[in-house]
This record gives structure tokens, sequence and C-alpha cells, in this order.
């Protein structure tokens, strides 16, 4: 039988999740979000609480769960802020995982441990300026051996937690030669502070303002021969899985942010009132938080498909798709019916709707566009791109 | 050090709270069951006091099957074992009879050291702290904002509207504790997963030497006899400005002689 029941774990992990979102984030995110600061102590407790360690093995100091109950979590920070939950997705799908994944002994030794524990955070370099979608055709950043050294000269954009006070190291997809006149692209790990990574101010967004975006460059940048990350020219390809998984990651947050919309609605509903009623005995409003519960909870199914799977080990790109396109557009639906329930409040500021709208825009962008999305469904569906 | 944690499930202070119309006592069954705030601190400084010395941390918690709950997430922060004492004749009963069946339950297990709380957030007697270390003949610490300890002598700080005083005393003590005293951890998926594994001792009246007439209302010194409801917010008062509201407010304000 199919069922998507929490464990006793599951749920004691969700919940305990959900009352430090509750206790610790909330009362706090909205005065950061205004000034577009890092919440370095909410990052900080979230690394002792150890949910940047929530799928890596104890070896690694590691909570020995899965990847599902890493989404479980940034679905439960994402119901009261999104700028929390993905400096914690970034930082342990895009930053730890392709280290855990492809790093040799002494690179897992060296850089999972601090990253595990949440007290540094890793950071991964594949979109640049000239394109994110068209990957490898828009990459321009080139590594060249010399010696035992990598040249690295290039720039990247949009690279989340690169530039805050904790990072250690960013992983950057790089040009390494041609085969056949197609390039062969690697993957090249640059430490902090290395001189010739030149780590831009932080980008001013419309949303997720709280999370560290910057742009990067490298000008003739060495580093040891020894920091390539997996095997040379298989940059891309083994980070295929990365992606994919990311994918169901944003999703759980994006259903999260769903969930958050439905939850400060029910609250609102019934405090509000017009013309004599509460908002919540308008037919109006309960059709639209109705609607709205219907997507959170479609949202939800979804991912925890996408991730059921991907823990059995069964193929899973499809329906990691899926979940992302579902759970962004649930998100951006939601997060516009609810700043309509709340009205003027709901354009300011210091409301969480307003958050949520300015958050939501960004989850049919990041890690894979909603059209990239549909293109790997349409794919995984047999269907073949035409001439243009 | 054998420090001991006690810990009570409480109806969350968030959702509505109502006392039982036949026996005035809380209706347990109708609120959210969460873990006393206050036991989270006291949970939080036994592990910090393990931390430093070394020893174990038991968690000791009388009350209905589903404080097994609250037990379970004592444990996941990080407590070595647990001792829960349940019986339905234990309904009903009030601080006295509590820290009777408490320190039984404390002369099995032993202690260096025993921490609860303050006061619970449901009944906010605040006087279980007193009442068990008069009943196991040990010092009483109550209201530490601060605790510090070198395995033999206790110093705390007594948390005062003016201030704090500095109390010494000798171990084994019963310390209860504010919230100022730290910042409680939550729980890791690792801690949660271990609470699984870690042991619970089950124990009724019968297994404490106890029966049923030493425990619940009947066996209470006091009880609650009649209740009600607090009074819904009556209409307030509507001062109109017309130039002196200043002065109407303040007026309004000294005839409640709030100033
Ligand atoms: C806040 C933020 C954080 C980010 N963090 C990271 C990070 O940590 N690491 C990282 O590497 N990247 C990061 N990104 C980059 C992100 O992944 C890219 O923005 C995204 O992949 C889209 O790439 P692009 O911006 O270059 O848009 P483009 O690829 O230029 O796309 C522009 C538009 O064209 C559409 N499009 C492109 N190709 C096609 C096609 N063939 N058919 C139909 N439509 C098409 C796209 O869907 C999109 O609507 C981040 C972005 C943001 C905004």
């Amino acid at each position: 039988m199919v069922s998507f029941t929490l464990n006793e774990e599951q749920e004691a992990l969700r919940r305990t999740v959900e009352e430090f979102a509750k206790g610790v984030v909330a009362p706090v995110i909205g005065r950061h979000y205004e000034r577009g600061e890092f919440p370095y102590e909410i990052v900080t407790r979230m690394g002792k609480m150890g949910l940047f360690g929530l799928p890596f093995p104890a070896e690694y100091g590691g909570m020995d769960g899965d990847y599902f109950t890493f989404c479980l979590a940034l679905h439960e920070l994402a119901r009261v802020d999104s700028s929390v939950a993905i400096t914690l997705e970034a930082g342990v799908s895009l930053g730890a995982m392709p280290i855990y994944r492809f790093g040799s002994a002494e690179q897992k030794n060296r850089w999972l441990p601090e990253l595990v524990l949440g007290e540094r955070l890793a950071a991964f370099g594949l979109t640049e300026p000239g394109g994110g979608s068209d990957i490898p055709g828009g990459m321009r950043t080139t590594a060249q051996l010399d010696g035992d050294e990598w040249v690295i000269s290039g720039s990247k954009a949009f690279i989340t937690n690169s530039g805050t006070s904790i990072t250690s190291v960013v992983t950057a997809l790089a040009i390494t030669g041609r085969t056949d006149g197609r390039p062969e692209i690697s993957a090249i790990m640059v430490p902090s502070g290395t001189p010739g990574f030149i780590v831009g101010p932080e980008y001013s967004k419309v949303g997720w303002r709280c999370s560290d975006t910057r742009e990067l460059a490298f000008s003739g940048c060495r580093v040891p021969a020894a920091n390539l990350l997996g095997e040379r020219g298989r940059g891309y390809a083994q980070f295929l899985q990365t992606l994919d998984e990311g994918r169901i990651a944003i999703a759980a947050l994006a259903a999260g942010l769903a969930q958050g919309c439905v939850d400060e609605c029910l609250r609102y509903a019934a405090e509000r009132t017009a013309f004599g009623h509460q908002l919540g005995h308008y037919q109006a409003t309960q059709f639209k938080i109705a609607d709205m519960a219907a997507r959170a909870h479609l949202a939800r199914l979804a991912w925890y498909d996408a991730a059921a799977r991907l823990v059995a080990g069964q193929p899973f790109k499809t329906e990691a798709a899926i979940a992302k396109l579902t759970c962004s557009n649930a998100a951006m639906d939601n997060a516009r019916d609810a700043t309509q329930i709340f009205g003027g409040y709901g354009f300011m500021n210091e409301f969480p709707v307003a958050r949520f709208y300015r958050d939501a825009k960004v989850l049919e962008i990041g890690e894979g566009t909603s059209e990239v999305q549909r293109m790997v469904i349409a794919r995984q569906l047999g269907l073949r791109a035409g001439p243009g | 050090m054998n420090i001991v944690v006690l810990v009570k499930q409480v109806p969350d202070t968030w959702s509505e709270r109502r006392l039982r119309a036949d026996d005035s006592t809380l209706d347990r069954d109708a609120a959210d069951a969460v873990i006393n705030e206050l036991d989270d601190y006291a949970i939080e400084e036994g592990l910090r006091l393990q931390e430093a010395h070394g020893g174990e941390v038991t968690i000791v918690s009388m009350g209905p099957q589903k404080a097994a709950d609250a037990i379970r997430k004592a444990l996941s922060m990080g407590a070595d074992k647990a001792v829960h004492v349940t019986d339905e004749a234990l309904r009903g009963s009030d601080g006295l009879v509590t820290s009777a069946v408490l320190a039984s339950v404390l002369g099995r297990t032993g202690f260096d050291l025993v921490i609860l709380g303050s006061e619970s957030t449901d009944a906010r007697m605040g006087t279980l702290a007193a009442m068990l270390a008069e009943r196991l003949g040990v010092p009483q610490m109550s209201f530490a904002s601060k605790v510090e300890t070198d395995g033999s002598k206790i110093t705390i700080h007594r948390q005062a509207d003016y201030g704090y005083d500095t109390v010494e005393g000798a171990l084994p003590a019963v310390v209860s504790v504010v919230e100022k005293i730290n910042e409680p951890r939550y729980p890791s998926f690792k801690g949660i997963m271990a609470a699984k594994k870690k042991p619970v001792e089950t124990l009724s009246l019968a297994d404490l030497g106890m029966d049923a007439s030493q425990a619940g209302l009947a066996a209470s010194a006091t009880q609650v006899v009649s209740f009600a409801n607090r009074p819904p917010r009556a209409a307030g008062t509507i001062v109109t400005d017309e130039g002196d509201g200043g002065a109407k407010a303040a007026e309004f304000l000294a005839s409640r002689k709030f100033i």
C-alpha cells in the first residue's frame, strides 16, 4: 500500500524544526530581511541542531538521516522563512553534497566536518553571467593546468553562500580542455581567500534577502592540481544527479512556502473583520484558502514522492522535475492569494506574506527554470527537440 | 555525577485549557500536551553539568501514559535514561502527593543533584522543590539563574527582583531553575534516533511500595473546590478627544487608581 505517513522519528524532527522556525527564526527574520543581513546566529543554531548534517553519515559528524528528512527540514523552515531555508539547501545540496559524493578521502576529511556542523558553508558555481540554463553552451570559465596548479579565469553569477564570513570553499565548473571540439568540463575547488578569486558585493535582490548571493570573478587564480573534484572531464555529468536531487530540495522549500501562506491566512482570516464579519466567514476568503490548501497538499505529495523514490534508489529524474515545477507554481499562486487576503498589510515588508510574495518568484528560476523542468519532463517522455 | 531532572508534561499554554466539570481537575485530554517550558531549561542545565563533570542524566516524570512523549523529547535532547511513574490512581494528586511519589523514586535512583523547573505552567504552585528537599533532607536551592559545582559543593545565583543572591550548599541538593539560566538546545535528528533505544523504566504505585489510598485526589491536602472562567473582557470606555483627551484619559486612570 502506498503511504505518505511520516514515521515517529521523522515526525519528531518535523516538529522540532517547526518549533525552531517559530521560536527562533520568526521573531527576528523580518528585521534581518529589511536590512538584507545574513542571519549568522540563526545559521549557527541550525548547525548546532545538526540540520546541515542531516543527509550525511556520522563518520563526518553527520546525523545519519537521508535526503527525505533533509527535505522535511527545508519544508518546515520555509513555512516561516525561505532565506534560511535556501541557505541550508544550498549549503548541503550544492555545497557539501558534491564533496561528499565525489571528493577524495583527503578532500572529504579536510572540508566536510566543518560543513556538516554548519560552522562553515560551501558554494557551487555553475551559472555564469552569459547563461545558466545552457550548460555547457553558455560557459566561458576556463581552467588550465600549469605544472601542478590550475589557473582559473572567468566569472560566475548568482552564487549562493559564496561570500559569507563562514564560507570556506567554492566548487567552480570550468572548461579544462576540448575533445573533438566539445568542451571538457571539470569541477575545481577554490578555497575562499585564494589570490585571484574575487568575491563581488552582495546583489540587491527582490527576495531571499537574507541569503548570500554574489558574482565571482577568477583572474589568473591558482589552486593546486589536487583541487580537482571528481574526475577530470566529468564535471557536468557527475553533477547531473546532484542537480536532480537539488530540484527535490527546492520543491520541498516551495511546498513549505505554499503551506506557510495557508498558515498565515488561517490566522488572519479569524482575526480580521470587514463589514461586521471575520474575513474567514466570507465564502470568497474560504474558497481562496481552500484552493491554497489544496495546492500546498499536492505540492507536498509531489516532493514526498520524488524524495521517496530517491531514498529507495529508484529512478526519480522525471518526478523531481515535476515536483519542482508543481511546487514552485503552488508557491507563486499561494503567495499571490495570501497577499490578497492580507490586503494592504500583505504589501508591508514586516508581514510574513509580503516576504513570501517576494521570495516565491525565484523558485521558478533557481536550480533550473520552470522551462528547463518542462524540457526535462518532455525529454523523459521521449519527446525530442526539433530544429530551432 | 548522578543528575536527575524532573520533567512534567503540561497542556500547551497556547491552546485553550479547561478544568473538568466533574472533579475540577485539569482536563488533560482537551489540550495539546507539551513538555513544561521551564523543564527544557532544567534538562539543558543537567546536560551542561554532565558535559562538564561526567556522569549520567536521568529523567523522572510522573504523569499519564502520554507523558511518554515528554520523556522521549528529554531523551532526544541527550539525557541517558528515564523513569516514568504512571498509575490511574495518581490522577488529581496535588503537590504534596506528587512530592511524596517523586521522593520515593529519587530514593530508588539515588542522586547527587536533582534539577527541576521553578514552576509548571499548569498549576503554577512553585512549591515542589521545597517539598522535595524537605522530604529528602537535602538543601533546597531555588530560582537558580546560574549553577556552579565542583562535585561536592554547589553555588547558585538565586534570581530575585532586586538582582540575585549567591547561595552555597553541599551536594546532594535540589535545584530549581528559572528561564534566565541558559538557552535550551533543540534535539538533533541523531538525538531523536538515539532516544528510541534509551531505557525507560515504567513504575506503578505498587512498584514504589505505595497504594492507591496514598495518592490521587483523595490523599491530596488541597483541592479545587470551585472555579470560574475568567469573565469576558468588558466593553472599553471611549474617550472622545475635544482638545482635552489627555486630561480625560488621566482622570480615567486616576479613577481606577492606576496613577
Ligand atoms: C537567488 C539566486 C541564487 C542562485 N544560486 C546559484 C548557485 O548557488 N549556483 C549556481 O550555479 N547558480 C545559481 N543561480 C543561478 C540559477 O540557477 C540560474 O539563474 C538559472 O539556472 C537560470 O539561468 P539564467 O539566469 O542564466 O537564465 P537563462 O538561462 O538566460 O534563461 C533566461 C530565460 O530563458 C528561458 N530559456 C532558456 N533556454 C530555453 C530553452 N531552450 N527553451 C525555452 N526557454 C528557455 C529560461 O527558462 C528563462 O526563462 C542562482 C540564481 C538566483 C536568482
